[in-house]
């Protein structure tokens, strides 16, 4: 890099430049006008100068570094798919990890870019629409990033072949989908508390560090590279989340109940979502780094309680649900793999039993909750498949009208029982899996029951493959629906062992491997 | 008091920069993971150029640092001299 070019101002007043000098107050139109959506959900913002730009990157600066980034990452990308680096991680096993990335992120990444854009423009101060527009910028990098690095594994496995049809369609990618849709849906202001600051500052940290971390612990130099170098943007992303924070909270009192109910709602909508995260790392990494409750108590309890304790002195309190969130640590993993692996037919990837070794690290890592509650129905499971009777959910699970979660939650106090929850709005009944989802519902209700449930639309015949006449003798309603996410049965779902998938991996080594 | 972290990639980039935060910052703990190196302070970080460039022998700008940034968490405050996180602002 050639960092050898003499500065003339310094940082400070370059970013002042470019930030409040090219800012002007309009006088063909009122400022009002221009700015449309500013008030509508109750902040109230007096002085946009009174924003203080935390990152100082000048657009010079970032297309600079940016670039770099983009250099070095493809560079590894390349390197890896022209060596075959694919052979090289630890187990078959964990390529299943990337096609749940694949077909619930990048759509993710994109959604946060599309939002990022808006507010760009919708923004009235300037320091913010210039932060929010390297944001949209860097958000559709990832989405891209990620598209390229996985696509080395659509040559070579099974079910990566159409990732954003699925993320559409197929039943668990409607948790992802839903969440950004839902603060894509919302004004400004809360979309930037909802993604900018408790998906972003208090949540990703979680996905790109020890996830992405054990990524490169089991030799997928591309998940590792995309992931670092997205996190990497993030950093600057959770400080403007952070700032805006503090900003509103410092412009007008009367924000900060407005605030306060976002951070909760979104606080927990975001820990709903990384259920999944939180199964790919206990369950999915043959190499673990560390346990999902370990990098929780790091990334949550530590620093986003850190946070928390910053923000008190403007009276931010602790989301409400925090107590439960600490209580269902112990359990949420083991729940989540529960269900896909019972739900095994329908999922574009495959599921397995964790080996005797891979249970006694659970049991390690999960002293209080493991032996007790799911090492039982690992085992009952095992056997069952020894007598030939692998154990299918043949029916589809109710799912929660706010986080789109089947019901697999358990009561904090008692993990023996299913969380549910039900009221009737408007003659009509609704089900959540928690009292913070029934609680966003009732204070939403006109958004969330437009929620489109994977499992409702199934059975209301809505997803049957094109032209499929459910009528007809002999009709199967999974065939088609499976047909209709363009899943191949047998080939793309069911176990892993046995899977074209593991054969093909073990004959591929073997020839990287032999002459 | 709450700790402020950086991560950074595990790289030779990053190794000066590692070993300038850890002379400069009393009480940083340096934690080692796979391909990554996180160091917790606690309350307040500072990463001084002056501090990199005697380590590199060459000019250097913070913002370099983003090449090879993973994460960090705090209250970010960046001039041309220093880039500090802390709890507070």
């Amino acid at each position: 890099m050639d960092m050898n070019a003499k500065k003339k101002l310094g940082l400070k007043e370059k970013y002042a430049l470019m930030t409040r000098n090219l800012g002007w107050e309009t006088t063909y139109e009122p400022m009002d006008k221009v700015f449309p959506q500013m008030d509508y959900e109750g902040i109230r913002i007096h002085d946009w100068d009174k924003w203080e730009d935390p990152f100082r990157l000048t657009m010079d600066a970032y297309w600079k570094y940016q670039a770099e980034k983009e250099k070095k990452l493809y560079a590894i990308i390349d390197a890896y798919a022209q060596n075959n680096g694919h052979l090289n991680v630890t187990d078959a096993r964990y390529i299943n990890a990337l096609k749940i990335f694949l077909s619930a992120v990048p759509s993710l990444e994109y959604n946060a870019h599309r939002g990022f854009a808006r507010l760009g423009r919708e923004m009235r101060g300037v320091g913010p629409q210039v932060a929010c527009q390297m944001q949209a910028i860097d958000e559709i990098r990832h989405a891209q990033t990620q598209i390229h690095s996985l696509s080395n594994y659509n040559k070579f496995y099974n079910g990566f072949h159409d990732w954003k049809h699925m993320n559409d369609r197929v039943w668990y990618l409607s948790v992802p989908k839903s969440f950004f849709e839902d603060a894509c849906t919302c004004g400004p202001f809360e979309f930037i508390i909802a993604i900018g600051f408790s998906f972003e500052y208090v949540l990703t940290n979680l996905v790109f560090m020890p996830f992405i971390s054990g990524a490169a612990y089991n030799g997928d130099l591309g998940a590792m590279t995309f992931g670092f170098s997205a996190q990497s943007d993030e950093a600057r992303h959770m400080t403007l989340g952070l700032e805006v924070i503090k900003f509103m909270l410092e412009q007008d009192p009367a924000n900060l109940p407005i605030i306060q109910r976002w951070i909760d709602k979104w606080t927990w909508r975001g820990v709903r979502l990384l259920t999944i995260v939180a199964m790919l790392m206990d369950y999915m990494l043959p190499k673990r780094v560390m346990s999902w409750k370990e990098a929780w108590e790091v990334y949550f309890e530590e620093n986003g309680m850190a946070l928390f304790n910053d923000l008190a002195r403007y009276g931010i309190k602790v989301p409400d649900c925090a107590a439960l969130i600490k209580k269902e640590k112990d359990h949420i993993s083991h729940q989540a793999w529960n269900a896909f692996y019972t739900a095994g037919m329908i999922t574009n990837f495959h599921t397995w039993l964790p080996s005797e070794d891979e249970m006694n690290w659970l049991s390690s890592k999960y002293p209080d909750s493991f032996d007790k509650y799911y090492r039982p129905r690992f085992e009952y499971y095992r056997q069952r498949e020894k007598e030939g009777k692998r154990f299918y959910n043949k029916t589809l699970p109710m799912l929660c009208q706010v986080c789109q979660i089947p019901m697999l939650f358990t009561e904090g106090d008692d993990p023996t029982l299913i969380s549910y929850r039900q009221i009737e709005h408007k003659g009509d009944k609704y089900h959540f899996c928690s009292d913070h989802c029934q609680h966003i519902f009732e204070h939403e209700p006109e958004k969330y029951v437009e929620a489109w449930l994977p499992a409702h639309q199934i059975y209301q015949g809505n997803c049957f493959a094109e032209g499929a006449d459910p009528t007809a003798p002999g009709f199967d309603p999974l065939k088609s629906v499976l047909d209709y996410w363009h899943l191949d049965f047998g080939r793309d779902n069911l176990d892993f062992e046995g899977s074209e998938d593991q054969k093909n991996f073990a004959a591929w080594r073997q020839q990287a491997t032999t002459n | 008091m709450s700790n402020v972290f950086i991560a950074l990639q595990a790289n030779e980039d990053s190794r000066p920069i590692v070993d300038a935060i850890l002379a400069d910052n009393p009480g940083a703990v340096l934690n080692e993971q796979p391909a990554m190196v996180k160091i917790d302070v606690p309350g307040r970080m500072t990463i001084r150029r002056s501090s990199v460039e005697a380590r590199i022998g060459r000019e250097f700008d913070l913002q370099e640092m983003q090449v090879n940034l993973i994460s960090l968490s705090g209250h970010v405050d960046e001039t041309d001299e220093e880039f500090t996180l802390s709890c507070e602002r």
